[in-house]
């Protein structure tokens, strides 16, 4: 048992990914290997065009190596058909995007509700924990608003309650404070930091702002597509 | 599901305007296809009911008489006819559909005008009936479009030396004025196209229809004589008092016609021999029932060894049959076109929502939704506007035609000799509006068909980074 919680939430393993724009081939990583822990606050730094999007987007299964294995909660996701990789996500990961991504016409609880009604969770069940992680965030009062009706900050807070709502083994947030002040966007790392400490919860998000290392578990440092630095513990 | 439609529901108000647009394509649809395919209905129902009073459903004749019948029906007689509808009338099976089971007998000859003033004859097409069946046939109104027609008492069971004629037929007999009828000129003074007939007809059998003239008729009902040849070959004369003239839909039947008593037209054709007649009309309560009814009295006569031959009204009078194709061809091509204008609309809709949504499809698709959930998603708002959309237009349709049926307009339908009130059946026709509306619901849903395919079949990371 013991074994199984210290086995890597990611691993990577020797992944390529490549792609063709028109007659020329891009290589957006050239062989990265790691293991990422589990329930760990993860973070994965980088310049604009190093690689980060690309190596999240392989890990959060909405992408396939050009070569080498990714394996996710021990499933090699390349030996996955579609649905059942889109049932993997629906189950293990959860998402925060750069621009927040909200469905818009959706209220914010029935936003953080939508990826429980893609599990199958029974209808007493998935209002109680809508509300709960509504509450978590700091939204119970702006349950009812549409996206449009709510602030920058507040929008990704409802992000991050849908992300964790479904209790994912994973969740990833590509520069999920990109298009937030300064401010808001530190309150919404502590935030993060806090429900993933609360939910036990693995944690990779992208990031090019060294002032977020500050609160990382594991960095992972890439460059041109490559590994450049893994460091455990939060970065001074 | 619910799910689903809520979210297509709302997905459809984020453009209302081009919501709207292409809502009003479908609607515009819907108003078309149903206002036309009322008036259509209407036509036809006018149609059935005009044929369905004059011939009833089915007439049953002596086999042959159909094809050959028409050049000599005094030789298709059926024998023992009474006997034959007392079979038809107390059959189990038909005798709960019949509504009028009535004998006619169908014969051709020459009517003659012969007075101090007139002098002209004309062949003429007659038929022989019993007026207060017909009178009843004329009471048949399934489709409740008000058709139904009073008794006429110009035609009287008690009375067979009555009689009836076409308009045109009048006007060649020269008895307009004394049948005074409007709109119907005298027979010129120079012309005199009946002589000609009269020529060429043997100066015996005119004399003996001279001879047969009432001399005191000159002050009731016009009386002309039928001249005929009876059905062993003879000539026989027969006086007609004319007690009407009314329009027949086919000018050719208008100056041909002429309808008596069955007695007089058998007295004509068959003398002092045995009467037959040349048809057994039957008229239904309900057309639903003529194919029962016509299988029952084919099987009915094999059992009985008759030989007879059963037609339905369609075969009867091909012009129905044209009419209601000409109409369907018509009503088909609207259909089509206002199909492809709606397949158009929604392609183009649902097309603009997948590229604009393109961000949020790979936001969903990346949180679990499976491709056949986003390409329902987009099936779903397609017939959401589809449904919409044709629901508004059937509405639509409903308060025009109420408008139009209100204001009283008139026109000259297919097969009619005179106007009749303008209606659009749209509310009487549910089947027509269901119809329609699952057509533009479906076509919708068809059209949603292609963009939501490609918006299922979107790679996610493509999706997601597209701006």
């Amino acid at each position: 048992m013991a074994t199984q919680d210290r086995a890597p939430a990611v691993r990577l393993t020797e992944v390529t990914k490549t792609y063709r724009a028109g007659a020329v081939e891009v290589a957006a990583l050239r062989g990265i290997s790691f293991d990422i822990p589990p329930h760990s606050f993860s973070m994965v730094v980088g310049p604009s065009g190093s690689g980060k999007t690309t190596l999240l987007n392989l890990v959060g299964c909405i992408d396939s190596p050009t070569s080498g294995t990714v394996e996710v909660c021990g499933e090699r996701i390349g030996e996955l058909k579609d649905n059942a990789l889109t049932d993997f996500r629906a189950r293990h990961v959860g998402f925060v995007f750069q621009g927040f991504s909200l469905v818009p016409v959706l209220s914010a609880y029935e936003n953080v509700e939508y990826p429980l009604l893609l599990i199958g969770v029974p209808a007493a069940q998935r209002r109680e924990r809508t509300l709960a992680m509504l509450e978590a965030v700091g939204l119970k009062d702006q349950s009812r608003q549409r996206p449009n009706e709510l602030s920058g900050g507040q929008k990704q807070r409802v992000a991050i309650a849908r992300a964790l709502v479904k209790e994912p083994t994973l969740v990833l947030a590509d520069e999920p404070t990109a298009n937030l002040d300064t401010e808001t966007g530190a309150a919404i790392i502590d935030l993060m930091h806090r429900v993933q400490t609360r939910f036990h919860t693995t944690f990779v998000f992208s990031t090019h702002d060294p002032h977020l290392m500050l609160h990382a578990d594991e960095t992972f440092a890439i460059r041109d597509g490559r590994l450049v630095d893994h460091r455990t513990g939060a970065v001074s | 599901m619910i799910q689903l439609l809520k979210i297509a529901a709302r997905n459809i108000f984020r453009n209302k305007r081009r919501s709207l647009m292409t809502g009003s394509a479908v609607a515009a649809g819907a108003l078309a296809m149903l206002l036309f395919g009322g008036f259509t209905s209407y036509i036809f129902a006018g149609l059935e009911t005009n044929n369905v009073q004059r011939i009833g459903h089915l007439t049953v004749f002596r086999a042959g008489y159909f094809l050959f019948g028409a050049g000599n029906p005094a030789a298709y007689g059926i024998d023992h006819y009474r006997d034959v509808i007392g079979l038809i009338g107390s059959d189990p099976v038909l005798k709960p559909m019949i509504n009028v089971l009535t004998p006619t007998q169908s014969l051709v000859g020459i009517a003659g005008n012969f007075t101090a003033e007139v002098d002209a004859s004309k062949t003429f097409f007659g038929v022989g009936l019993i007026p207060s069946d017909r009178d009843r046939m004329r009471q048949w109104d399934q489709f409740k479009i008000g058709a139904a027609r009073p008794a006429d008492p110009r035609l009287s069971d008690a009375d067979d030396t009555r009689g009836l004629m076409g308009f045109g037929l009048a006007r060649i007999l020269g008895l307009c004025a004394r049948l005074g009828l409007a709109n119907c000129p005298p027979l010129p003074a120079a012309e005199r196209p009946a002589d000609k007939v009269v020529a060429a007809v043997d100066p015996d059998i005119i004399g003996l229809a001279q001879r047969d003239v009432d001399p005191g008729a000159a002050s009731g009902p016009p009386q002309i004589q039928l001249l005929a040849a009876t059905a062993g070959g003879a000539p026989n004369v027969v006086s007609l008092a004319v007690s009407g003239a009314e329009a027949q839909p086919a000018k050719e039947l208008d100056d041909n016609y002429i309808a008596m008593n069955l007695g007089l037209a058998q007295q004509l054709v068959y003398g002092r021999g045995e009467h037959k007649v040349t048809g057994i009309v039957l008229q239904l309560h309900r057309s639903q029932d003529m194919a029962a009814a016509r299988a029952r009295l084919v099987s009915l006569f094999q059992e009985h060894h008759l030989d007879l031959d059963v037609r339905d009204f369609g075969e009867l009078t091909p012009f129905y049959g044209q009419v209601v194709r000409l109409f369907g061809g018509i009503f088909l091509f609207i259909a089509l076109v206002m199909g492809v204008i709606v397949l158009f609309a929604v392609v183009n809709t649902m097309t603009m929502n997948v590229m604009e949504r393109t961000n949020e499809i790979g936001t969903i698709r990346a949180m679990g939704v499976r491709r056949r959930g986003i390409r329902w998603q987009f099936i779903a708002e397609g017939a959401l506007i589809g449904a919409a959309g044709a629901a508004i237009g059937a509405g639509l349709a409903v308060a025009v035609a109420a408008a139009v049926n209100g204001v009283g307009l008139e026109w000259v339908p297919p097969g009619n000799s005179n106007p009749v009130p303008l209606h659009l059946d749209v509310l009487g026709r549910p089947g027509l509006v269901i119809r329609t509306w699952v057509g533009l619901v479906l076509v919708a849903t068809l059209a949603a068909l292609i963009p939501a395919n490609r918006a299922a079949r979107l790679p996610v990371v493509d999706a997601l980074r597209h701006v």
